[in-house]
């Protein structure tokens, strides 16, 4: 049993002196997306700060596994399959596919000889090996570079690592994670594909499309089919269209403009009613099919953002439609003006479609067949004809521009509204418009938040939220909770924003989060021109002004249809009022306070749990635990809480203790950081990183203004999914940017409900209209995490010290203790709206804008390794000297039939990794908690290592159930992936045993 | 839609005795109240407006029973044709709607009242910048007043503000221009104000002055006369008074209010003005 700890250390020892080097070499190599890059540098940041620790442990690891399969020096051929047979009693039916058969080794090698074996393929040592090599891949999937760092570095003890996958996965053990070490390439296909997926899922995650998101992400058309949709024009028509079945929004909307002959066509959209009759917005980058779903192929055709200066619109016909929709807009209340207005407006639409007053032709009551308002009385038809006289001469375009310059200044003018309650269960309105949100209780607006005021917009199940940046009002970052009447609602509002954000605040659309671990949630943005782009491209319209048919409104012609139904749109009149009131967070003094309360708490849980926190250099245990790459998917796995562990290899053992240590570090550096504003950050920053890096001193500094963003979310109670942050306006670290890594931050709790994010502060940089004193926009969410754990980190070491260092390295401590944190706090429900689902990390990409969404579906899955060891003797490690006590070593690996998203070769980023080591009579449990973030969804696996040690008296079969029990019990919510025991029993030099 | 400041009618009302021993003052304490000195001030004021500006004035007798009936304008609130007729915050104001909602409804504008018996408003409290209202949350209005208030006047955004330290949002915000915000400097009064810029699409200059009191300034623009501005006199703020001199391409009309202003009363207070031509 101990025997491994020896072996680890020596190697460990070595994989130093040739880290720097592996990492630097290994870095290049990669071909990767954005995201990858990004996560590349992250590693090389963490590198040189953590270098040694996390190559150490990496190595450990795999030494580690490497030495308990070779550690059994003892040699013996003698196979002991009962052992085996017994645990299956114990076992699952799912887990019942032993995918590596148990191999008697007789390793007496040194561990020079190790490599040569491998080499040679025994198939013994092999498959200890991929175990092995699977646990570090595991490890090091938050980052690519990792992975091919962890060749490199296996090199060492196992140079043909890939080889042996191969091997492997010949004997059709197909692990995700073998695969993802097997090249790097096949890592890039999958993230690729994984994208794909998501996007599906997009859509399916209003629709519960889980089967869309189980769907390989390779969609092979079949047939080509087409559909029958049918378009509800503004003026009343309707269209028919054949739609290929697998066609994309954005077709059809084509269509649609094209047969309206209508150029500026992206103030406009389509919109359908799903099956609880609410009005969603086609999203033009998907499958119409995936959207709709079941639905018949009905859509409106609608204005989706209104031109606050519709006078800038380059043509008269998108002022027509924008009129009709406006009209539409006030008949069916949804634009509320006075009497006045309505008399006014009316009577430039009459004058628009009717032309001159005739009084020949324009008998009394000719107002009536016309509909200008939802409650048309004879006294407005009356004044809408007195007005009417007044418009003589105008042209109808004129008429049209008249009608928008007075609708446009009307409040709700393009304010998208959707039912909501605060936190006090107060009806309240939630407006979404060209300029930020605006909430109302009745029509009274009680509060609005401008673009620039909000940090993120996030959602979790039916809760959206918003983080305030502090003021001069409010000196402290606030999140606001309101709550949606279901899901879908939350999603779509928060869809909306972000579409709204983006389109009417930055000068390009941002990109979609590649990445995945960007992307815990929705990966859904606004992939449409923005009103700016729009606008270039406007200017460039060089035709004749098009001839349009005005279509008369009658009354009796109207088609229903074309009125929107109420639904969320119209705005009801509530009587109680009540005052926004922002979530218990609201203040972050307070909040923090709370957070701090609360991760103490859950340290103590989290302690208690695991009554001996040992710390040990060994980390066998690598729990694993997959995430789904899919929203829905995550939503259907139940998985509350994921911790991310990207380079938990890395971190494993020698972790706990650094991470004291640099945790304290870290906490005083964080804590000054986070007292400073924003504006100082980077300097002070740059005092605390004085550390090795130079660049990454730079890095670091964004990384701090960061902070100074997150600062006041608490994130100790959530989780943080992070949202990648890409830096762009910060043009100097533009560079470093490039090679910065990610830092994402695990999830410590992902629901399995879907929650997003969107940080629309990041934006603010250059891709920002205006220009805003804030902007050094980087935020990074993972500095949320961060910074929570900087409170954390005080609770625990009463005494801090400041040093200047601020590391990637001590981020990822930081965040593995926030992992330890977050672990303990899975068990409590979030209490904090403001915690949710907040993922913080440093995506380094040149991304200008930065978005963050998070959505937090995450699917967890534990994977218990358990080995069972029967030699005491295997303690000896055979280094140099042939062993003298042989040992049977046996493994058998059964995993689950899970198709794990985790499979992916994307590393991802590590959140954060904790190691855990207990012992008890006869048996030492070593945990080990990585929390790794990747394509946006965060994982957390937690990798038990049970070594039960004893005698033939004691039952191992048992023991072992009862450990694989325990290990259930203790994470009810994760899913076991994988078992693997590995026997090792003596042999006695006789043979006997 | 309304600009700002474009009156064309105002409606004052006379002071009676009461109002020295029974009007309602914030501090419990105070100098008497010269009723003949305030009468001499109110006259003057009353005569700016319809002498010197030309407003169609309507001067309602005052009452006796009423002791802060000339303060007209938290009676209601007169926007675009309509006028909401206020639920003073004060009970014992309550009864100085009445002659009011008489002489708008003559005056042919369309009256709303406030029938919920929970919402308060005051006139006082509701802040027309041309764009859109703010309404106080004071001591007078509460937030069903502004509710339905929003509800009345949808051409606008009704947004909230809290008052706090004051009798009312105008009594140290008032508008001097067209999109400027006078401002006490207090830090209640900047703070409101900051509060009402992030409330708001729209953006406002500001004119801060020294004096909260004298931040209550009435602004007209009046077709023959341009930009106007009624405030309040050097001999009692010299300081606001320079900041008022700074005004280019204005009128300025400076008005004693004295008198009154021992009992909170500001010289917005003393008028409703609106613009029938709507």
């Amino acid at each position: 049993m101990t025997t491994e700890v020896g072996s680890a250390i020596q190697v460990n020892e070595e994989s130093k002196g040739t880290e720097p080097d592996d990492s630097e070499a290994s870095n290049p190599d990669k071909t990767s997306n954005g995201n990858e890059e990004a996560e590349k540098e992250i590693q090389e940041d963490e590198q040189p700060e953590s270098t040694t620790q996390p190559l150490k442990e990496q190595e450990f690891n795999s030494s580690i596994s490497d030495a308990s399969t070779q550690s059994t020096p003892s040699s013996s051929d003698k196979k002991d399959p009962t052992g085996g047979k017994g645990l299956f009693r114990f076992l699952p039916g799912w887990l019942k596919k032993p995918k590596s058969m148990s191999q008697v080794e007789t390793t007496e090698e040194k561990e020079a000889e190790e490599d040569i074996q491998t080499k040679d393929r025994n198939s013994e040592d092999e498959q200890p090996e991929l175990m092995k090599s699977t646990s570090e891949n595991e490890v090091v999937k938050g980052m690519e570079t990792e992975e091919s760092k962890t060749d490199e570095i296996v090199e060492q003890y196992s140079l043909n690592s890939a080889e042996l996958q191969t091997d492997l996965q010949t004997d059709k053990a197909k692990k995700p994670e073998e695969s993802l070490e097997k090249d790097a390439d096949m890592d890039n296909e999958e993230v690729v594909l994984d994208e794909k997926k998501d996007e599906n899922s997009k859509d399916g995650e209003v629709w519960k499309d889980e089967d869309a998101s189980k769907k390989s992400p390779l969609k092979i058309p079949k047939k080509i089919k087409f559909m029958q949709s049918k378009v509800f024009m503004l003026d009343g028509s309707e269209f028919t269209y054949e739609i290929e079945k697998h066609a994309k929004g954005q077709i059809m909307l084509d269509k649609v403009c094209e047969q309206i002959n209508l150029l500026e066509k992206d103030y406009f959209g389509l919109t359908f009613r799903d099956a609880t009759g609410e009005k969603n917005w086609l999203d033009p980058a998907k499958e119409i099919k995936k959207q709709i779903r079941s639905c018949a192929w009905h859509f409106n055709f609608n204005v989706k953002f209104y031109p606050p200066d519709p006078s800038q619109l380059t043509e008269d016909i998108t002022r027509y439609y924008l009129c009709l929709q406006l009209r539409q807009d006030i008949v069916s209340g949804r634009l509320p003006c006075s009497f006045v207005t309505h008399a006014l407006l009316g009577s430039c639409a009459l004058q628009a479609e009717l032309g001159d007053y005739d009084a020949n032709e324009h008998k009394a009551g000719y107002v009536t067949e016309l509909q200008f308002s939802p409650n048309q009385t004879k006294e407005l038809e009356e004044k809408i004809s007195e007005l009417h006289k007044t418009h003589r001469g105008l042209t109808p375009a004129q008429a049209d521009a008249q009608f928008l310059e007075n609708a446009k200044m009307l409040s709700m003018y393009g304010v998208d509204l959707h039912h909501a309650k605060d936190s006090e269960g107060v009806d309240i309105m939630l407006g979404v418009c060209a300029n930020g949100l605006l909430i109302y209780k009745d029509r009274l607006r009680i509060n609005r938040f401008a673009w620039p005021k909000i940090l993120k917009i996030s959602y979790k199940r039916s809760n959206f939220y918003i983080k305030i940046r502090p003021g001069e009002i409010e000196q402290f970052e606030s999140t606001i909770g309101f709550k949606l009447p279901n899901h879908r609602a939350a999603k779509r509002l928060w869809k909306v924003c972000v579409e709204h954000h983006t389109f009417f605040r930055l000068l390009s659309p941002e990109q979609t989060p590649k990445s995945k671990f960007m992307t815990l949630g929705s990966k859904f943005r606004y992939s449409g021109r923005t009103q700016a782009q729009t606008r270039e491209a406007s200017i460039l319209i060089d035709r004749p002004a098009p001839f349009f048919e005005r279509t008369s409104s009658k009354r009796m012609s109207r088609s229903l249809d074309g009125v929107p139904a109420g639904g969320i749109n119209e705005v009801g009149l509530q009587q109680e009022s009540s005052c926004l009131s922002s979530t218990a967070d609201g203040v972050k003094t307070e909040a923090d306070a709370l957070a701090i309360k609360d991760i103490t708490t859950s340290l103590k849980a989290s302690q208690l749990e695991m009554p001996v926190e040992t710390k040990t250099e060994q980390d066998e245990i690598t729990p694993r635990k997959e995430k789904s790459l899919e929203e829905e998917i995550t939503s259907l796995l139940l998985s509350k809480e994921s911790f991310s562990t990207g380079l938990v290899a890395s971190f494993s053992s020698t972790v706990s203790q650094a991470l004291e240590d640099a945790g304290l570090k870290e906490k005083a550096a964080a804590e000054s950081v986070s007292l400073i504003d924003s504006k100082q950050l980077p300097e002070t920053s740059d005092e605390n990183q004085k550390s090795e890096m130079e660049e990454q001193a730079e890095v670091i500094v964004e990384e701090a203004i960061v902070i100074e963003e997150v600062k006041s979310a608490p994130g100790h109670s959530k989780v943080k999914l992070e949202s990648p942050v890409e830096n762009s306006s910060i043009v100097p670290p533009v560079e470093l940017a490039a090679k910065e890594s990610n830092v994402s931050s695990s999830d410590s709790r992902s629901d399995s409900e879907e929650e997003a994010e969107y940080h629309p502060q990041t934006k603010e940089g250059e891709n920002v209209k205006r220009d805003q004193n804030e902007c050094k926009t980087l935020t990074t969410v993972a500095m949320d995490s961060e910074i929570s754990v900087t409170d954390i980190e005080e609770v625990h070491f009463p005494v801090t010290v400041v040093h200047k260092m601020q590391d990637v390295l001590e981020e990822d401590l930081q965040e593995m203790q926030n992992g330890k944190l977050q672990e303990a706090k899975q068990e409590h429900e979030d209490i904090n709206p403001k915690l949710n689902g907040d993922v913080s990390f440093i995506d380094s990409d040149a991304m200008p804008e930065v978005v963050c969404y998070a959505e937090p579906p995450v699917v967890k899955t534990e994977m218990v390794t358990i080995s069972d060891t029967v030699s005491p003797d295997k303690t000896e490690i055979a280094t140099k000297e042939v062993p003298i006590v042989q040992t049977e070593t046996k493994t058998i690996t059964y995993e689950a039939a899970q198709g794990d998203g985790s499979g992916d070769n994307d590393p991802g980023v590590l959140m954060s990794a904790q190691t855990i080591t207990s012992e008890s009579f006869c048996q030492t449990m070593t945990t080990q908690i990585t929390k790794t973030v990747k394509g946006g969804v965060s994982e957390t696996r937690i990798e038990k290592r049970i070594v039960i040690t004893g005698d033939t008296d004691i039952d191992h079969d048992q023991a072992l159930a009862q450990a694989i029990k325990e290990a259930k019990e203790q994470h009810p919510d994760m899913s076991v992936t994988r078992v693997v025991v590995h026997k090792e029993t003596e042999l006695t030099e006789d043979g006997d045993e | 839609m309304a600009g700002a400041g474009v009156y064309s009618h105002a409606l004052v009302r006379g002071i009676p005795e009461s109002l020295a021993g029974g009007a309602l003052r914030r501090s419990g304490e105070g100098s008497g109240v010269d009723t003949a000195r305030a009468r001499e001030e109110h006259r003057l004021y009353v005569k700016a407006l319809r002498v010197q500006l030309g407003l169609v004035v309507t001067e309602l007798p005052a009452d006796e029973a009423l002791p802060d009936c000339v303060f007209v304008e938290d009676a209601a609130v007169v926007c675009g044709g309509t006028a909401l007729i206020a639920r003073p915050g004060a009970p014992s104001r309550r009864g100085e709607v009445t002659a009011i909602k008489k002489v708008l409804s003559d005056l042919g504008l369309k009256i709303v009242e406030m029938t919920d018996e929970t919402a308060t408003l005051d006139g006082g409290d509701i802040l027309f910048t041309g764009k859109e209202f703010f309404v106080g949350l004071s001591e007078r209005t509460n937030q069903r007043g502004a509710e339905i208030l929003a509800n009345v006047f949808k051409d606008y955004a009704v947004s909230k503000v809290s008052v706090s330290g004051a009798l009312h949002l105008k009594s140290f915000c008032t508008m001097a221009g067209p999109e400027l915000i006078a401002i006490g400097s207090s830090d209640q009064a900047q703070k409101t104000l900051m509060n009402m810029q992030e409330m708001s699409e729209h953006r406002y200059e500001k004119l801060t002055l020294p004096d909260d009191m004298a931040a209550n300034c009435v602004y007209l623009n009046i077709p023959t006369k341009g930009h106007v501005l009624l405030h309040r006199t050097a001999e009692e703020f010299p300081d606001s008074a320079k900041e008022f001199g700074k005004l280019k391409d204005y009128l300025l009309i400076p008005v004693c209010n004295t008198e009154l202003a021992k009992v909170d009363g500001g010289l917005t207070c003393c008028s409703i003005l609106f613009n029938k031509a709507v």
